[in-house]
């Protein structure tokens, strides 16, 4: 994976700029000792590291303002950082760049349960969003599987989804406003405690553009009322076409489920092996969560397994108990670890058409024998989001290398049947240079023409998204 | 009129453009300033591109009747469920309205509450810039995070930044069956309390509106399964017993034509200006309605449990405002309570810190060419609008000054 070359004048002038930058923070606030900025050398796609050239921990929009008008003046690539989880390498450093970590910018300041608003300073993570409602019996819809660690500000670069994103949405359904600063400084706020914009939606165009378009520092996000209960059913059947099938079928009937979990045998006999949930060694496994009332549950889950029983399913176990619910997610919540029990593991995250799923799945299963690399896919079928998880040894020389190749090649599946590259977990470098197979040069320009605006000089996390080829005269200007 | 049957050649039409280009869905919801120009209509890029209901997607070419949509939907029981409002009631127009129109409107209905608007529903756009570029963002699957999100930025540009040729929503199912509580007699805090139980409970409401007046009334709408509705409903009237008589309407279809007047907002129709407004609803009732009832006599309709306030002007108040406040004509009376309901809605005081914004939506053409339509943005935000509107509409000739 290609970084542009560090620019030698701005590695000369790191002491100048440390200077200007303790003028304006704590102490405490600034990081540039190289074994301690060697922490923030990379975010959760641990393949490529690169420490960066200081790093600051502003505690209030304020210092983020003076900070990015230092970095804005002296020409400072400058790349946002809330927990580090992101699988794209959204948040990985040059070694000419300024990490701003918005970590210590964690406060609830208000809660107003009438409106159904909450506003959080951006660092909080995901989980403790909800944490602070919970009491009132109050909820944060999007759910990523990493919510006990990422902040609510990489949801929003990312606009990051989760598990009952069937239902609820994701980040960008979910977020009504922001204050953001802009990389010369000036705080912007957006949107607010209301719904909609007035104008253009500025507030829809910065949730999802991966930390380039300016810092966000405060969200205001919309709160919901929890359900009395939710209750999954899982189902096992012998194809991934049938599983498909009756994924197709129980939507049609009309039901809205909250999550539809699918996983293939690969990945349910790693779970089996990692967490024993006791699920059945069969072809496709589905995993379908209703919410409501008991009886109202009852009433959805009857229909559910009606359809089940017409696709022949060779298991079909409906959760009478909140133990026996644990029990049916327990594997899928491991899954993830599971696999990377077995080995390194890359994690793709492609969409596409739901009724491409039996194709798509074969396809990979055809690729994984040629690349001769083992895959699980473990992924949200009511949305087409696919997790293809490919095994590999990092250890051995030339693997990495020929499964980001495989995984390319899945990406390009994906774009083929009329999906596309990232479902949630954003382009940052490792799907940048495969932009061009979903986007035509005009699509792109259109937007870096976007990041001209906000970030004339292309100071903000200038290496990621796009093509390094293709927004090269802009980063060079 | 210049009517456009291809992406190539509405791409070829704006392309060679010399001046100034009015672009024209249906013709049914001629919201903003007027725009001089030379009408372009998109009613000729017609008809249903992909629909999957076991994928819940649905692809449309940008001028297809709303109409022919909806019954493509119904036939596999499924619907556009942001329940966009049609405009030709309030205002008096007549027309088809397109798939398009409503999209560059981000136009929504009741149901915005529980579901989301237009804008959430919408996954993919094709569209032709000011330059004459055919672009594509988004795509037709529901989960899509690849390159900036310009579908959400397109949703309510109102034709401003491209014309779009294509469009791609999620639908959903109809639920089975709708009923609808009313809660009779609640004014004021009242209504926005029993709002505000309904909307904060569990129980899924999927419309809270208050028709203030004399009957003033609040009606919360609950669907799905029948008997999951019959349990919701009894729960929500033991929650609101204490602020009025609850009645509950049953017979699907009263419900069904109850909220369709509420999201066509016909109980003010007959307004000769009327505005839309967006704020939390403890302040659109605490603060605004105040404020507003010091300037002037209007009527009003709340949709979004409060969220949403629309505020009808008569002709007669107007005139009355005009005299009172040194205006030579009707509009002026209109103009002058249009900039003090932008100024309210823009006050912290009255929106209690979470801000809003507030929308002629209808009005003569003397008052919609006086007044900034739209809400007027702070400075560093009007600069990165524009910044946008100079790099998606280089010439400034897509619907140049409709939105200020
Ligand atoms: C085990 C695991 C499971 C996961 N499961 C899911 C899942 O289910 N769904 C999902 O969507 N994702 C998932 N992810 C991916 C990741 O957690 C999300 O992308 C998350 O939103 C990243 O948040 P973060 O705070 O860690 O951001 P970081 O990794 O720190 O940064 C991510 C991006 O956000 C930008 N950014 C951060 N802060 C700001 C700011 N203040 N202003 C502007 N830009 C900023 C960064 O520059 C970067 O581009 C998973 C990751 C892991 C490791
Ligand atoms: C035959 C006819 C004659 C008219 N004559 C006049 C006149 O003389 N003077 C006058 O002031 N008004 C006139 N109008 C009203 C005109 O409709 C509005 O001025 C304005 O263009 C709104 O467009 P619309 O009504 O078609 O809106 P809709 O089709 O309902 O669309 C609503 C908004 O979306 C935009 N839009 C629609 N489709 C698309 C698309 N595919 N891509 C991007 N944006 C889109 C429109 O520009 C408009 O802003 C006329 C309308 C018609 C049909």
């Amino acid at each position: 994976m290609e970084m542009p070359e560090p620019k030698p004048e701005i590695l000369a002038n790191k002491a100048g700029l440390i200077a200007r930058l303790r003028s304006v923070l704590p102490h405490d606030a600034i990081i540039e000792n190289p074994v301690e900025t060697q922490a923030y050398e990379c975010d959760a796609l641990v393949a490529y590291k690169c420490a960066p050239l200081a790093v600051v921990l502003p505690s209030s929009t304020e210092e983020v303002a003076e900070v990015l008008k230092i970095c804005n003046e002296m020409g400072i690539p400058v790349v946002p950082r809330g927990s580090g989880t992101s699988l794209a390498g959204g948040a990985l450093p040059t070694a000419d760049c300024v990490i701003l970590g918005i970590a210590r910018m964690n406060e609830v300041l208000e809660t107003d349960y009438d409106n159904r608003v909450i506003r959080v300073q951006a660092g909080r993570t995901n989980l403790s969003v909800t944490g602070a409602v919970e009491e009132e019996d109050f909820f944060y819809a999007p759910d990523p599987s990493s919510q006990l660690a990422c902040a609510i500000s990489g949801n929003i670069a990312m606009n990051s989804g989760g598990a009952h994103c069937l239902k609820y949405g994701v980040t960008t359904n979910n977020l009504l406003g922001v204050t953001m600063v802009m990389m010369d400084g000036t705080i912007v706020e957006l949107g607010g405690a209301y719904v909609d914009a007035g104008g253009l939606d500025l507030l829809g165009l910065i949730c999802g553009s991966e930390g380039q378009l300016g810092v966000v520092t405060e969200a205001s996000l919309r709160i919901l009322a929890k359900p009395e209960g939710a209750r999954p059913v899982l189902m096992g059947f012998d194809s991934n076409e049938v599983a498909g099938a009756c994924v197709s079928d129980i939507i049609k009937a009309g039901v809205l489920p909250v999550a539809i979990e699918f996983m293939d045998r690969p990945c349910i006999r790693a779970t089996e092996a990692f967490a024993g949930a006791g699920y059945p060694d069969c072809e496709a496994l589905l995993i379908v969560e209703v919410e409501g009332s008991d009886a109202e549950i009852d009433e959805q889950l009857a229909l559910i397994l009606d359809i089940a029983r017409q696709h022949n399913p060779v298991e079909l176990r409906e959760s009478r108990s909140s133990e026996e619910s644990a029990r049916i997610w327990l594997g899928r919540k491991s899954a993830f670890g599971a696999m990377g029990q077995i080995n390194d593991y890359m994690c793709l995250d492609g969409t596409i058409p739901v009724s491409q799923l039996p194709f798509v799945l074969r396809r990979i299963g055809e690729m994984s024998r040629e690349y001769g690399l083992d895959v699980g896919n473990v992924f949200h079928a009511g949305d087409g989001n696919m997790h293809p998880l490919i095994l590999f040894d990092a250890n051995k020389p030339g693997d990495l290398e020929k499964c980001e190749e495989f995984g390319a090649e899945i990406l390009k599946l994906c774009v083929e049947v009329g999906g596309c590259l990232t479902g949630e977990h954003g382009v940052g470098i490792e799907k940048r240079d495969l932009m061009t197979t979903q986007f035509s040069q005009d699509d792109l320009d259109i937007q870096m023409a976007v990041k001209d605006v906000f970030d004339s000089k292309w100071l903000l996390n200038p290496a990621k998204v796009f093509p390094l080829d293709l927004s090269d005269s802009r980063r060079a200007a | 009129m210049d009517v456009i049957e291809t992406e190539v050649a509405l791409a070829e039409r704006i392309r060679d453009a010399q001046g100034p280009i009015r672009v024209l869905g249906g013709g049914t919801r001629a919201i903003g300033r007027p725009v001089q120009g030379e009408a372009l209509s998109v009613a000729g890029l017609s008809g249903v591109v992909d629909y999957e209901p076991g994928a819940l997607t649905l692809v449309v070419k940008a001028g297809t009747p709303l109409d022919e949509i909806e019954q493509t939907l119904a036939a596999d029981g499924q619907r556009l469920a942001f329940e966009p409002m049609d405009h030709r009631g309030i205002l008096g127009v007549e027309g088809t309205p397109t798939i398009g129109g409503v999209v560059a409107g981000n136009v929504s209905g009741p149901r915005r509450i529980a579901v989301g608007a237009c804008r959430d529903f919408l996954l993919g756009v094709r569209f032709v810039d000011g330059a004459g570029r055919i672009l594509k963002n988004g795509g037709r699957v529901m989960k899509n995070v690849t390159g900036y999100d310009l579908v959400r930025l397109m949703a309510g540009s109102r034709g401003t930044l491209g014309v779009l040729s294509e469009i791609s929503l999620k639908v959903l199912p109809t639920p089975e069956t709708v009923a609808t509580l009313t809660v009779h007699g609640a004014e004021g805090g009242g209504a926005l309390d029993a709002m505000t139980r309904a909307i904060t409970s569990p129980f899924e409401v999927t419309g809270a509106a208050h028709v203030p007046g004399s009957a003033s009334a609040v009606h919360l709408r609950l669907e799905g399964f029948s008997g999951s509705v019959a349990y919701r409903v009894e729960q929500l009237k033991s929650r609101l017993y204490d602020l009025g008589e609850v009645t509950v309407e049953t017979a699907p279809d009263s419900s069904a034509e109850l909220w369709r007047k509420i999201r066509d907002v016909e109980p003010l129709q007959d307004a000769y200006a009327l505005w839309r407004v967006s704020m939390k609803p403890s302040a659109v009732y605490a603060g605004l309605l105040p404020a507003m009832s010091e300037r002037a006599h209007c009527d009003y309709l709340m949709d979004w449990a409060g969220g949403e306030c629309w505020i009808a002007l008569s002709e007669n108040e107007a005139a009355s405002l005009a005299k009172a406040h040194g205006g030579d004509d009707v509009a002026d009376g209109a103009a002058w309570l249009h900039r003090g309901l932008q100024e309210a809605v823009a006050d912290r005081l009255i929106n209690q810190g979470g801000g809003g914004h507030a929308t002629l939506i209808k009005g003569p053409d003397a008052l919609r060419g006086a007044v900034s339509v739209f809400q007027p943005e702070p400075a560093p935000v009007a600069a990165l609008t524009a910044g946008l509107r100079q790099k998606f509409d280089p010439k400034g000739i897509l619907n140049p000054g409709l939105m200020g």
